[in-house]
């Protein structure tokens, strides 16, 4: 565990955190918010929970990134009723 | 705008309340902690037990796995099985079967080479994904059978194996990908995960233990003791898991990306 690079992760995460939260567009949303579970991946490896962090990068980096994407692309801005 | 400074002050409050909490945390990865050591005069801990004999019970290197598929077996089963109903979930909601809808999904499968069909850029992705795809899906197989020694195991490897036909989908079409793995072959492979899993339970029962108490299927894989029989029946249930997560990764993308018609994805 390294302090120095906990900082530098932890501080990267609010930062995509809070991008994903406000900006408008959903699909950048979505992008950003692969890389906010990426970077909970890298915190997971980094404090050696290594098994954790390899679920994290497939399913939270990976999977998820594209359902939200295919989710989005099949959603639109009105309701069609 | 009054609503907005009380919900901040909300946040503010319960966030100062928790880190307040974590003042009486034990530092981080401290041994002599309670989660780590026991209470002291009570019991020892359950975790002291698991780091200093679980490679003497089980012969797995990897003391997550060992505790997930062997000590902790039980769980593992019902997340598989939340995993498939989750898979279930998703086709009762968004699966439609259209009057034009014959129930074959790729019945309207172009003969050409829908890898290369198109424009340039689909030229460039299709071949990267046609040469990248086998190595992703080797990769995930040594990800299944390597997890009981290294990080990794069935819902990882199930992840990965499953995000590589979602790779195939995105790079060409939904009916490429349906071609290879089809709805019913998906669903198929997430049930006999399960029935791999419980079979793994039953046939303890069989031989005069419990459910999931693998240390008698020493008589079936003819091992020395329980403990390599734990390891394979380890490996054996990874696999279960691996097969049902494969089938119903596919299936959600399948289903959100099509909107239910399995007709055509992104």
């Amino acid at each position: 565990m390294i302090f120095a690079l906990d900082i530098v992760i932890l501080i990267f995460l609010i930062v995509a955190a809070l991008i994903a939260l406000n900006v408008k567009d959903l699909l950048s949303a979505s992008m950003i918010f692969g890389i906010y579970g990426f970077l909970i991946c890298l915190l997971w490896a980094e404090m050696g929970a290594v098994d954790v962090a390899f679920t994290e990068a497939a399913v939270g980096a990976g999977i998820s990134a594209v359902l939200f994407i295919a989710t989005v692309y099949n959603t639109r801005r009105r309701s069609s009723d | 705008m009054i609503t907005k400074v009380l919900a901040t002050l909300a946040v503010v409050i319960t966030g100062a309340i928790l880190l307040y909490g974590t003042a009486d945390f034990p530092a981080f990865g401290d041994p002599n902690s309670p989660a780590s050591a026991g209470v002291e005069g009570g019991a020892p801990s359950i975790s002291q037990y698991y780091i200093t004999k679980s490679y003497d019970d089980t012969k797995v290197p990897n003391l997550v796995t060992s505790v997930l598929a062997d000590y902790r077996g039980y769980d593992t089963m019902f997340e598989t099985v939340v995993v498939f109903a989750a898979g279930m979930a998703i086709f009762a909601i968004l699966r439609v079967f259209r009057e034009d809808d014959d129930g074959v999904p790729n019945a309207t499968h172009s003969n050409g080479n829908s890898f290369t069909d198109g424009d340039h850029s689909r030229i460039i992705v299709g071949t990267t994904v046609r040469i990248v795809v086998p190595v992703i899906q080797l990769f995930s197989l040594y990800v299944v059978a390597h997890g009981h020694h290294s990080p990794g195991g069935g819902f990882q490897g199930g992840v990965i194996l499953g995000a590589s036909f979602i790779i195939l989908a995105l790079a060409t079409d939904l009916e490429t990908a349906l071609s290879r793995f089809s709805e019913k072959s998906y669903f198929a492979l997430a049930a006999i995960g399960i029935l791999i899993y419980a079979g793994f339970g039953v046939l303890c029962q069989v031989l005069g233990s419990d459910f999931l108490d693998y240390g008698v299927l020493q008589k079936i894989f003819l091992t020395d003791g329980p403990e390599m029989a734990r390891s394979h029946s380890m490996l054996g249930v990874e696999v279960g898991v691996a097969f049902t997560v494969t089938g119903i990764m596919f299936a959600i993308y399948a289903n959100l990306s099509s909107r239910g018609t399995l007709k055509s994805g992104l």
